[in-house]
């Protein structure tokens, strides 16, 4: 079976630090054609404009010319096509499929029913491994390295699949945690003990303040709107986890916020200007990262 | 029936297999995984019978049919302390201990509403995972975890 990229748990920790390796790589030269004559199927049975454009970019500045489809509304898949069938057909045509859907295991099950490299780019809330990894790059291009960083995942940390995978990803980097959300979304049992059974710390609040002086990264994260059934809690809890620029006077000056974007008011526009605003510049990784997975699991690094 | 010893005698077989020390809510689970609804042997099955480990117990006995430990094992999802034992000219000649496999294939479905086998036409896969005195089940596919009380069935 071809090397694919389902969740980030199938990737090593060797191979974790190979592709940031890569992806510094590209950073330093945005366009390599290592993958003329190459086709890549971007199959987004659910729509995602960030994510694909961004792995389409990737592709195509590796020389690769891509297919396929944003939404499933002009394909079989609306006459009731299987997902076997739709991944069987275009897997004849191409080298990679790169694909989102919103059914969690999805990719793991194409990735089973034809002999290409599968990459993950979303099956509901279950992984996201591209992120993961942009999220790795950008901290270690941040901190300078991966090891003793002290993060902040503040928001939605009950539903946030990107914290979760995170938080699975950095435990092997002997990180410390704050777990900064509203007590009706904090983080689950089962994460807390899988720190408790590694030894890693971690603190609780449900104030924003408290922890945002002692940590190297502020990972920020929306709280949807639709997760609350009380629409008076939604606005309470809504100002209460929004930062602004007054808020980061004393916190170290190496200290970065992450975002996984969209945001929507989460982070006031006065923090885009401050020294330690970095979402931007994070998105921008996500597409040097995409391009060192595409590479990797193509076998041209 | 009557009672002889503390001990129930459902008919007993000439040549085949005893399942004993189901629990009587997995019985019909029991039928259902090793499709038991299709076979066409002698089966007698019993159900909230008194047991002094289990309280209630449930037992099915087939008549000539022998099946392979990985089918048997099968049953362990649902009743993980079953024994088996297997007749000869009325005399048990085995007596066999369930164990858990480390994967199990179409037998259950996934707890996860929005799992990919829930919604097209996909053979379920989990990993069993020990623990303690429970087994759960972790989804080959959405990665969910899937505990003993909410796994389903399917019929065979």
């Amino acid at each position: 079976m071809a090397k694919s990229l389902i969740s980030i748990r199938d990737f090593s920790t060797e191979e974790i630090l190979h592709i940031l390796d890569i992806a510094t790589e590209m950073e330093q030269n945005k366009s390599q054609n290592i993958l003329q004559g190459k086709v890549i199927a971007c199959l987004f049975f659910e729509p995602s404009t960030r994510t694909r454009l961004s792995f389409e970019t990737a592709a195509n500045r590796l020389g690769a010319r891509v297919i396929g489809f944003s939404d499933v509304g002009n394909t079989s898949i609306s006459k009731g096509e299987s997902l076997k069938d739709t991944i069987k057909m275009v897997a004849n045509y191409v080298d990679m499929i790169i694909m989102r859907h919103p059914l969690e295991g999805a990719a793991r099950y194409a990735s089973e029913i034809c002999n290409l490299p599968i990459v993950n780019a979303g099956d509901g809330a279950n992984q996201h491994p591209s992120q993961t990894l942009l999220d790795l790059y950008t901290i270690r291009e941040t901190q300078g390295r991966l090891e003793n960083i002290a993060i902040n995942m503040v928001g939605d940390l009950k539903y946030g699949r990107t914290v979760h995978s995170l938080l699975q990803a950095l435990s092997n980097f002997n990180a410390s945690f704050f777990f900064t959300s509203p007590d009706s979304l904090k983080m689950p049992d089962e994460y807390k003990e899988f720190l408790n059974e590694r030894g890693l710390h971690y603190e609780e609040t449900s104030s924003l303040n408290e922890y945002i002086n002692c940590c190297d990264i502020l990972y920020m994260t929306r709280v949807q709107q639709e997760r609350f059934r009380n629409p008076m809690e939604y606005e309470k809890v809504k100002n209460f986890f929004r930062l602004d620029a007054s808020m980061l006077e004393g916190v170290k000056p190496n200290m970065k916020i992450l975002h996984p974007l969209p945001r929507i008011n989460e982070i006031a526009t006065d923090v885009d200007d401050t020294p330690y605003a970095y979402f931007y510049k994070q998105a921008e990784n996500g597409m040097y990262v995409r391009m060192a997975i595409i590479a990797y699991l193509l076998g041209y690094k | 029936m009557e009672k002889k010893n503390n001990q129930l005698i459902v008919n007993a077989i000439e040549n085949g297999m005893v399942l004993d020390h189901i629990p009587s809510e997995s019985i019909f689970a029991v039928i259902d995984i090793l499709g038991l609804s299709s076979c066409t042997n002698q089966i007698t099955i019993g159900s909230n019978l008194e047991s002094k480990s289990l309280g209630r117990k449930g037992i099915i006995k087939i008549a000539d049919r022998y099946f392979k430990n990985d089918e048997i094992n099968k049953i362990a999802l649902v009743a993980p302390k079953a024994t088996i034992n297997v007749i000869k000219d009325y005399k048990v000649v085995e007596k066999k201990r369930i164990t858990i496999p480390d994967e199990i294939e179409g037998i259950a479905k996934c707890s996860n509403p929005l799992c990919v086998t829930n919604n097209q036409a996909i053979k379920t896969k989990f990993k069993t995972v020990v623990k303690e005195d429970t087994v759960e089940f972790v989804c080959r596919y959405c990665e969910k975890t899937t505990d003993i009380k909410s796994l389903k069935i399917i019929p065979q």
